[in-house]
């Protein structure tokens, strides 16, 4: 592995952790309750790994329920080069992923990625490396077995027809825990993750094209000053 | 501040708000000079508009004076007498750079709202509701102007700010519907409405070589405007059969381009306004096109009719099938403020097009809430309430 590669892995691995941590803060809006629930589950790494080359080929969980696909995909207008770079450069993600406080380099491969859970719970940390990289292509990562969240993903960049830009293809996997109320709670959380990946690609595209993120936050209103 | 706010349905307030600050790097903030009334508005106090949240502030027709520009405004400083475009475009998406601003990827913070409606989000509008973005609309002592280099127009010497106002909204969506309807020389257009909207899209016919412009309304006042100011033939809806008047002004070809400029809570005459009203109340539909089926119908062969009254949901009875079978072309779509404003000032600076006709009050911020009740009612011959905070 050369640097750029193991810096696209860290990258890439951070990013699928953090989609991870996400979908547990989703519980929140679904009610006070379920997000305690969520929160603890989380913490026990409730959320699944299942990297995508396991997904086809093998089946390790001896009680593994159906594995969860989101895919969400956004058409940004600059060129795959450009995309894929501003993916790739580690310090850019938190710029447009939402409740991502830091992301550290631990080593030319892995890093350390620091989030806020939603709901002032506090901070969760975790490490992550990248399973696959090919410019300008493909980007597939996933959590280090040993973090508190799991999960694995995959970022796919093709050119636009008709001189369009860039299509920005995410695909994030992960797993419910086992049991009928791991599955209803994938079910609940399922929506809430798609939003969210769809809300953090959509702010990416923001960034890129607009060169900022369109926002009401702050703004006045009858209300006081609006939270967005 | 002072701001305009909709409190509930029929229900506004000027209140006390926090004064706008730059949020982010594209922002301006504007002391607004004028800011004006459109009919667009009686929607969201009809409440035929969801996503409004007590407390917005409304209102998107304006222009001002610059006070404080963001990082990143670099055409635009403090003093500069600005015309602020209606709709938010960030210039850099697809959709801005063919020119189609009204369609911008970027500039509406609540996209993933109006996706849930529409499938896919159309651009953020000020004040206009949450599903167009929530952005703190023009009617307040300030407002906060995002992708400012974009979004506003300086105004030149000479041009007085109540002509220069309705370059923002007004007159670019009559030019819209008139550019849509694709006149060719010779042509007859018909303009149902004759609002400040219809009374644009009049001129603008006009303007891209219309022979003779028709239009429709039912208030004496409106129709006197489009006859001396718009030059155009009038017919008033409430006297006469639209359509056989329609066949027999246009030797029984019937008018080549239709412009409606009336939209969702269109008025007609007869059982069919009850049907749809009664329709609208239940919520069956949401909105009244009885404009849009009269525009359909009365439209020659192979004509077109360009919509540029606000549709917000779902219609009922469109004559589909006379739209296809003559072989119709409908053109629709909120307007592009970025793409028209800097040829529409032309005309105003150049004294070919003074807007400022529409104008009949112009009240202070204050009395906002009566302002929009006038305008609602047409009352005193209103056709736009302009406030100057």
């Amino acid at each position: 592995m050369g640097p750029t590669e193991r810096l696209l892995s860290a990258a890439g691995g951070a990013l699928l952790t953090y989609y991870g941590l996400r979908k547990r803060a989703t519980a929140g809006p679904l009610g006070t309750g379920l997000a305690v629930l969520g929160g603890s589950l989380v913490l026990r790494g409730a959320t699944g790994y299942c990297p995508v080359n396991q997904l086809v080929g093998r089946n390790s969980a001896s009680s593994a329920t159906r594995p969860i696909e989101i895919v969400q995909t956004f058409t940004i207008n600059k060129a795959v080069g450009e995309v894929y770079d501003f993916w790739r450069r580690l310090e850019n993600l938190p710029r447009f992923m939402q409740h991502l406080e830091s992301v550290e380099q631990l080593d030319a491969r892995r890093s350390r990625w620091k989030a806020a859970i939603p709901g002032g719970m506090g901070t969760v940390e975790w490490e992550a490396e990248i399973v696959t990289d090919e410019p300008n292509l493909l980007l597939a990562w996933q959590s280090l077995p040993d973090s508190q969240v799991d999960n694995a993903g995959e970022v796919r960049f093709t050119e636009a027809p008709g001189d369009k830009g860039t299509e920005v293809q995410a695909v994030i996997h992960y797993r419910a825990p086992a049991g009928g109320l791991g599955q209803g709670l994938a079910k609940l959380l399922t929506p809430a993750l798609a939003e969210m990946v769809r809300s953090d690609l959509r702010r990416f595209k923001q960034l890129l094209e607009a060169g900022e993120i369109a926002t009401i936050q702050g703004q006045p209103s009858g209300r006081g000053h609006d939270k967005g | 501040m002072k701001a305009l706010c909709w409190v509930g349905t029929n229900h506004l307030n000027v209140e006390r708000v926090p004064d706008p600050e730059i949020i982010n790097p594209q922002d301006a903030i504007v002391r607004v000079i004028l800011s004006c009334v459109c009919g667009s508005d009686l929607h969201l106090l009809d409440g035929y508009v969801p996503t409004m949240r007590e407390g917005d502030i409304i209102g998107h027709e304006f222009m001002g004076e610059v006070v404080e520009t963001g990082p990143n405004v670099k055409r635009f400083r403090k003093g500069d007498r600005v015309i602020v475009g209606s709709i938010l475009g960030c210039g850099d998406c697809w959709f801005c750079q063919q020119n189609a601003w009204s369609l911008c990827d970027n500039s509406n913070p609540h996209a993933a709202l109006a996706e849930k409606t529409y499938g896919y989000s159309p651009a953020g509008i000020f004040g206009y509701s949450h599903a167009f973005g929530g952005y703190a609309g023009s009617h307040a002592e300030l407002i906060r102007v995002p992708f400012a280099d974009k979004t506003m127009i300086q105004i030149p010497e000479g041009v007085k700010d109540e002509s220069a106002l309705f370059v923002s909204d007004a007159f670019p969506t009559g030019f819209m519907a008139a550019d849509m309807a694709d006149i060719a020389p010779g042509d007859v257009v018909v303009v149902w409405g004759c609002g400040g909207v219809g009374q644009m899209a009049i001129r603008s016919a006009f303007l891209l070589g219309a022979s003779r412009v028709i239009a429709i309304d039912r208030f004496p006042e409106r129709l006197e405007m489009a006859r001396t100011h718009g030059r155009a033939e009038t017919l008033n809806y409430t006297e006469v059969d639209i359509l056989e008047a329609l066949k027999e002004m246009t030797g029984g070809r019937g008018p080549d381009r239709c412009i409606d400029a009336v939209g969702m809570e269109a008025h007609t005459t007869g059982p069919e306004h009850y049907y749809d009203l009664v329709k609208q109340q239940l919520r069956l539909e949401t909105d009244r096109p009885a404009v849009l089926r009269q525009a359909i119908l009365a439209c020659r062969k192979g004509g077109t009719v360009s919509i540029v009254g606000v549709y917000s949901g779902y219609i009922d009875k469109v004559p589909m099938g006379a739209a296809m079978n003559k072989g119709l072309t409908l053109k629709m779509g909120q307007q592009h403020p970025q793409k028209y404003m800097p040829r529409l000032l032309e005309y105003v600076q150049r004294g070919d097009v003074d807007p400022a006709y529409i104008l009949t009050h112009r009240w202070p911020l204050d009395k906002g809430p009566e302002g929009y009740q006038m305008f609602k009612k047409k009352t005193d011959e209103c056709i736009r309430v302009v406030f100057a905070p």
